[in-house]
């Protein structure tokens, strides 16, 4: 048998976890791939940007899953990476008039980056520590980016609209972050469901229930943790340079509200954390809830509230979430629900 | 002969209490050693120092020919050592498989998962886990835990496995059925094994040699026989004279 001295997963991410269902691959990208497509079924412009919204939840809450759900570190200032891909992607396009890809490479490289600096110091941390220190560097990076003259301080920056002609008008480049959203979601499921169906996975899972005795059984943990935190980090910095790169501006308060990252958190909670197929459903719900509650004259001010309560429900009542709780009740479910 | 484990005078202490005292003893290729002692007398303490939980104070602990103190526990781990916990420690949300994977795919032989589930499903069925495969770890019962902890620690193919109370909490028939197992694990797949126990008849009857830690300090060392006849082990069980009654019995018997 050979020897591998590596934590990372790609060496094992092919043959999946024995005896799993092909379904359990297949049925989570059919869900975001049957919401990607709506739009471009109904026409609507209306329906593109409500799934913007959707599909940008969705990569938000897979990829926390990656750090929250299969390891079990609460990344409660997650929005972060978010926040610091926005800025370097937006700064790349707006003032070195760079292309939206590279602005997409260096927003997802800045916020891997970040999280491999800080990975190795905090994800020592433990439980609410851990936590409480991720809404910190959340802050720091915030304040930090606030002082800095070449963001724009605490005005932020913003985009000259002329840059869109490049990519056929703001019309066609609305169109155009949108399909590159779809990609960005793709991937997100792709990665997720290679993390948990490698041996590098079943690692961080084991981190996840008792760190102690998987460093027993030979798991490095610091280094699974990393690289955990790290893969959780990439998406949310590429979707923040698209996203901010499509809004035409971008100011601290936009970039790095901690409300996203807590409605991630719900999301996952919700669909089912340490599952691929649970986030995504947990995204997407929690969007229709949201779009409900804000259309709603008098309830569009306790949107907030709401998820609040929520998470408190879920973690009352069914901390698994809805998949996990299947998984959980119909064993037979599990080699297809994962 | 060289010792596949040597411990040199190893020292832990937690604050002003010396919960190992200069502890030196060597494990054989192949040995059943039985490590006892009275509660608190530091045994488990022990063990974490020998795999990697704890750094000594003083001394140093030689594995497989290399200095390993203080080794993290994952590295003594890839090295070939495997343990099971006193109070168990199962991956409660996956199932008693993934739990017995994850000993397979991270221990010794750093195994790809296919290769580690046809391990986990050989070992759960030696230990008589298979029918329970599929339940998660954290509903099994603690007898069921503790063969668990066994056989994520086997999948690992260690060359040394160190058992912390593997027999306490089980029931007279169950315990036969383990010594039988412990004897199999070495017999059959050649692992030595370093094995903390309470239950006297148990490990008299499984080790080749037995050490006798009291307070944190070696005070005796030779076979099951020499050991039980010796008066300074039996004064040190004397606190606790149901044991010191069943270790004499045993050793007329
Ligand atoms: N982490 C710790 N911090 C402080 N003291 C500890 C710690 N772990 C163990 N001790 C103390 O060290 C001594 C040895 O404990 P240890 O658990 O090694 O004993 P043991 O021989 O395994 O006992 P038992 O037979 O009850 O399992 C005890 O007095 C215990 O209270
Ligand atoms: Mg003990």
């Amino acid at each position: 048998m050979k020897e591998s001295k590596r934590a990372f997963p790609l060496a094992d991410v092919l043959p999946g976890l024995p005896d799993q269902h092909w379904a359990s691959f297949v049925l989570p990208l059919a869900v975001v791939l049957g919401l990607a497509l709506f739009p471009f079924i109904t026409g609507k412009d209306v329906h593109r940007e409500t799934m913007f919204t959707v599909l940008r939840a969705i990569v938000m809450a897979v990829s926390l899953n990656i750090i929250l759900g299969y390891t079990g570190y609460v990344s409660f200032g997650h929005v972060v990476f978010y926040g610091l891909g926005g800025y370097v992607g937006f700064y790349l396009v707006s003032e070195k008039g760079m292309s939206l890809w590279v602005a997409l490479l260096a927003g997802g490289l800045a916020a891997g980056l970040l999280a491999w600096v800080i990975g190795a110091g905090i994800l020592r941390l433990r439980g609410a520590y851990f936590a409480l220190v991720t809404i910190g560097v959340n802050e720091a990076v915030r304040a930090l980016i606030q002082n800095l003259d070449i963001f724009g301080g605490p005005l932020g920056l913003e985009m000259n609209f002329s840059v869109y002609k490049a990519y056929g008008g703001p019309q066609a480049m609305l169109q155009m972050t949108y399909n590159i959203l779809v990609g960005l979601a793709v991937i997100a499921v792709l990665l997720s469901y290679a993390v948990r169906t490698s041996k590098f996975g079943l690692g961080l899972l084991a981190i996840r229930e008792d760190e102690d005795a998987a460093e027993v059984m030979g798991i490095i943990a610091p280094k699974a943790k990393t690289w955990a935190y790290v893969l959780s980090a990439i998406l949310p910095g590429m979707v923040g340079a698209l996203f901010f790169f499509r809004n035409g501006s971008i100011e601290p308060h936009e970039a790095f509200p901690l409300h996203i990252s807590i409605e991630a958190i719900v999301m996952v909670m919700l669909g089912g954390y340490g599952t691929v197929l649970g986030p995504i459903l947990g995204a997407a719900g929690y969007q229709v809830m949201r779009a409900f509650l804000i259309t709603n004259r008098y309830l569009k001010n306790i949107q907030l509230t709401v998820s609040g309560v929520l998470l408190l429900l879920i973690v009352l009542f069914i901390p698994a979430g809805l998949i996990g709780w299947l998984r959980r009740r119909i064993p037979a479910s599990r080699r297809i629900l994962l | 002969m060289t010792a596949l484990l040597r411990v040199e005078n190893v020292t832990k202490r937690f604050g002003g209490l010396v919960a190992v005292d200069h502890v030196s003893f060597e494990l054989h290729e192949g040995e059943i050693l039985g490590l006892i002692g009275p509660n608190g007398a530091g045994k488990t303490t022990l063990f974490n120092c020998i795999n990697g939980i704890y750094r000594p104070e003083e001394g140093r602990i030689y594995f497989r020919g290399q200095d390993i103190t203080g080794w993290k526990p994952y590295y003594v781990a890839r090295l070939g050592m495997a343990r099971t916990h006193q109070i168990v420690r199962p991956l409660a949300e996956l199932t008693v498989r993934e739990n017995v994977m994850v000993g397979a795919a991270f221990g010794s032989k750093q195994y790809d998962l296919r290769t580690a589930a046809h391990i986990a499903d050989e070992v759960m069925e030696f230990l008589g886990l298979a029918e329970r495969a599929e339940m998660l770890a954290g509903s099994l019962n603690v007898a069921q835990k503790k063969r668990l902890e066994l056989a994520r620690a086997l999948a690992a193919e260690p060359k040394l496995l160190l058992l912390d109370e593997v027999l306490a909490g089980l029931n007279p028939a169950e315990i036969a059925q383990m010594v039988e197992i412990v004897k199999a694990i070495r017999e059959e797949r050649g692992i030595t094994i370093l094995m903390i126990e309470h239950v006297m008849h148990a490990i008299m009857n499984v080790s080749d040699r037995i050490i006798v830690l009291d307070f944190g300090k070696l005070i005796a060392e030779g076979t099951p026989e020499e050991v039980s006849n010796n008066p300074k082990v039996i004064e040190a069980y004397l606190g606790d004279p149901e044991l010191a009654l069943k270790l004499t019995r045993k050793s007329n018997a």
